[in-house]
């Protein structure tokens, strides 16, 4: 069956969203679809956004299908909005943030972890399974509203951090064809799919808005990551293009730790007033301060604002406490917290190093936004200058930390200052509107945004050499893919031959790099800073013998390949004869828990 | 699953599409675009079944209520003795439930006023006096009135969102469950 829609999925740390069009009209015309979910137990609502939670129930619940969806067998958990709500309640029960856990390789993805150290009794599932069932949850919805129109047989767009690495992206496409996405759907950078929102909400006219040479920085902050994109405008057969020259680390700081730093502040003004608040008062607060935070941010507001807290008895009114917040505390908290003033040439302070860290999610250490961002800047612009910028994500509805960062970015560029780019108002939507729309134009012809591959790739090579005692052989790593290599293209990597022991597995380390813009397939490096490598997921190929050799090793180069849909296959070809082997990631056996 | 996909039906049935097209149907134009956007119920690809709605097992005003209580603490402070509590003391509850009662009937029922013109000018009257969209007041004389001020703008919901509800009877009768701390 042909492709009636187009789909765009945004699968967020926080919120999932689905955004589609129909494939017989003119013009895209992007809806967002309402998502029916278990708001409260027995009590299923349809919103537009699907919170990105799960809940494990307990036997009762599960006994008593309280959670239970029209579309699912198993009631043993809940997604949404209800499992939200439950996760304040109950965080040991419940799963959250596990998109964050699929990007973090120092933990085996695929084994069942979450909810992160649950007590024993508590099923607990792995973040693929996770990240799978929030998909699930959204096919079925799709397919409840479209029962002909099978998401299998549609156009996919699912949107990834444009931080994820291969291994990632590998993790988010091994959940997605597990809940039922069409096997050639398309991964999709977020901030590139803000960025396809805003060309849909400006149409042509983003010709006119943007020049040859400009540089605009997309800076999505979401719920609990923060993610860095830089386009540069260029020039094609005498068209404008969109080239994505740079991305960022992937930052583990969103609004909700803006809405958690405001909560911890009014806590200690309740404890001022000898009050103590129960955890359930306590998430309550975080929920105020959440709704708080606009109009404390904002410029004309009152000095002082009222956060008042109920209690947890039917009586409202008698079991309210209050304080009352002044807005220049509160605003000098999360401006200086989260957007501090900062110099282009700064750097974010760098965690403490321990020899017991914990295994659990690396959220950062420094929650100074505007400090990575000017290092992710003064990094990719490499001296040259920044016109425009486009900001995404919900906490941009509060003004005052749009004109910050704005501020804070004009003082970096005095001499050409660069400005917003409006058209798309809709911060909690545009991703996946974006990857829709991404999505048409895929197939109906448009302005594409080129990149290729965000990260250079590298397998780690053990140099022949004495052995020494107690010191392993010097490592070094040889490039194989390039940042920038294009979707649709392969690569024979130069290198010397490397000898793989036949029967047997071979392994490789594997390390990535978001800045090291110059390297070539081919190059091998002999050292290299910890800011440029990070290891992610080592590579494995079990090498078969061929019948009539009786060679027991075989000499073989690298040859890597992006495919159409963006997916990177690393291969080891045989020197002389044309046998290969595909690398896999081998996620399972590197994980440290 | 049955109680739950019976419920299903009630959402998904033509019976309760009809009335929300037809909610989306009646005068004015609905104020912008994503509202419409929002509300436009998904076209389903599939011709409508005739299916008789199953009698709900609750009715959607407890539904509704639940909704209040759970969202906004609404029941909480409606049964809430208020003479002991000073005007400030009041004040400081209702911002809330304001705020979160408000949120909540504005993504399910959206409502909006019946006419948009300013309160205080001059509008005229068709045949919306006669079907109950508009409500005369003042001197109201035999014959047809042509225009008059607009006192209030009324107000309409423009969708009908309530919850489905797929519990059983033991309940249906229940707006918020009680609580029960286990130590």
């Amino acid at each position: 069956m042909s492709a009636q829609f187009v789909i765009g999925i945004d699968l967020g740390t926080t919120n999932s969203v689905l955004a589609y069009s129909a494939l017989n009209e003119e013009q895209p015309q992007v809806q967002l679809l309402p998502i029916p979910q278990l708001v409260a137990a027995n009590t299923i609502e349809s919103r537009s956004m699907l919170p990105s939670f799960l809940y494990q129930c307990t036997d009762d619940e599960t006994t008593a299908k309280s959670f239970a969806l029209p579309w699912t067998e198993d009631p043993s958990f809940a997604l949404g909005h209800g499992a939200r709500a439950l996760s304040a309640e109950f965080p040991d029960r419940t799963v959250g943030a596990a998109k964050s856990w699929l990007g973090h390789s120092k933990v085996d993805r695929h084994q069942a972890i979450l909810p992160w150290q649950a007590p024993s009794g508590v099923a607990k599932i792995s973040p693929v399974t996770a990240s799978q069932r929030y998909l699930e949850h959204l096919v079925g919805a799709w397919q409840q509203a479209f029962p002909d129109a099978p998401m299998a047989d549609q156009n996919v767009v699912l949107t990834v951090p444009a931080s994820f690495d291969a291994s990632a992206r590998e993790l988010t496409r091994e959940a997605a064809l597990a809940a039922g996405l069409p096997k050639d759907f398309v991964l999709l950078e977020e901030p590139q799919a803000a960025t396809y929102a805003w060309l849909n909400a400006v149409g042509d006219r983003w010709r006119k808005l943007l020049k040859v040479g400009d540089r605009m920085l997309i800076c999505d902050i979401g719920g609990g990551t923060t993610d860095l994109t830089l386009v540069e405008v260029a020039e094609e057969g005498g068209e404008l293009t969109l080239q994505r020259a740079a991305v960022g680390n992937h930052l583990l700081v969103g609004g909700d730790n803006m809405d958690l730093a405001l909560a911890h502040h009014v806590a200690q003004l309740f404890a001022e007033k000898g009050l103590s608040l129960d955890p359930w008062q306590s998430v309550s607060l975080w929920h105020s301060c959440r709704n708080a935070k606009e109009a404390l941010l904002s410029e004309s507001g009152p000095d002082t604002h009222t956060i008042s807290v109920p209690g947890r008895s039917s009586r409202l009114i008698g079991g309210l406490v209050s304080v009352n917040v002044e807005r220049a505390q509160a605003t000098d908290l999360l401006l200086n917290g989260f957007f501090p003033p900062a110099k282009l040439s700064d750097r974010p302070a760098r965690p403490r190093a321990s020899g017991f860290r914990e295994i659990g999610l690396p959220y950062e250490a420094d929650t100074g936004i505007t400090r990575h961002l000017g290092a992710f800047l003064n990094q990719s612009l490499a001296g040259s200058g920044l016109t425009h910028v486009l900001f995404n994500g919900g906490v941009f509805k509060a003004n005052a930390l749009r004109s910050r960062l704005l501020g804070q970015l004009q003082s970096w560029f005095p001499d050409s200052p660069p400005h917003i780019v409006d058209g798309s108002d809709d911060l909690d939507y545009s991703v996946a509107r974006g990857a829709c729309f991404y999505g048409w134009t895929k197939l109906r012809g448009g302005v594409r945004i080129r990149g290729g591959t965000a990260r250079s790739y590298y397998v780690g090579i053990e140099t022949a050499g004495l052995a020494i005692p107690g010191a392993g052989r010097p490592l070094k790593a040889l490039c194989v893919v390039p940042i920038g290599m294009e979707e649709g293209t392969e690569v024979d990597v130069p290198s010397d031959a490397i000898g793989l022991v036949i029967g047997e597995s071979a392994r490789f380390r594997f390390f990535s790099s978001a800045n090291r813009r110059n390297d070539q397939p081919g190059e091998l490096l002999a050292r290299w800073s910890p800011d440029e490598l990070s290891e992610t997921d080592s590579l494995e190929a079990t090498l078969s013998a061929a019948e009539d050799t009786e060679e027991d090793y075989v000499p073989v180069t690298f040859h890597s390949k992006i495919t159409e849909l963006g997916v990177l296959e690393l291969w080891c070809v045989h020197e002389t004869d044309d046998e290969r082997w595909k690398l896999e990631f081998s996620v399972r056996d590197d994980a440290e828990a | 699953m049955g109680r739950i996909s019976l419920a299903w039906r009630v959402l998904t049935s033509s019976v309760f599409a009809a009335k929300v097209t037809s909610l989306l149907d009646a005068p004015p134009a609905l104020p912008d675009k994503k509202i419409a956007e929002t509300i436009a119920p998904p076209k389903s690809a599939a011709p409508p079944k005739p299916v008789a709605p199953p009698k709900p097992l609750r009715s959607d005003a407890v539904t509704l209520l639940a909704a209040l209580q759970r969202e906004g603490r609404l029941i909480d402070f409606l049964k809430e003795p208020i003479d002991e509590y000073s005007d400030a003391q009041v004040g400081a509850a209702v911002r809330d439930i304001h705020r979160d009662c408000g949120g909540m009937l504005e993504r399910q029922f959206a409502i909006r006023p019946v006419l948009e013109q300013a309160e205080g000018s001059n509008v005229t009257i068709g045949a919306d006096a006669k079907n109950g969209r508009i409500k005369l007041t003042g001197k109201i004389g035999e014959g047809h009135q042509a225009s008059g001020t607009l006192v209030h703008h009324g107000w309409q919901v423009t969708k009908s969102d309530v919850p489905v509800w797929t519990g059983d009877t033991a309940a249906a009768t229940v707006v918020a469950p009680a609580e029960v701390e286990v130590r």
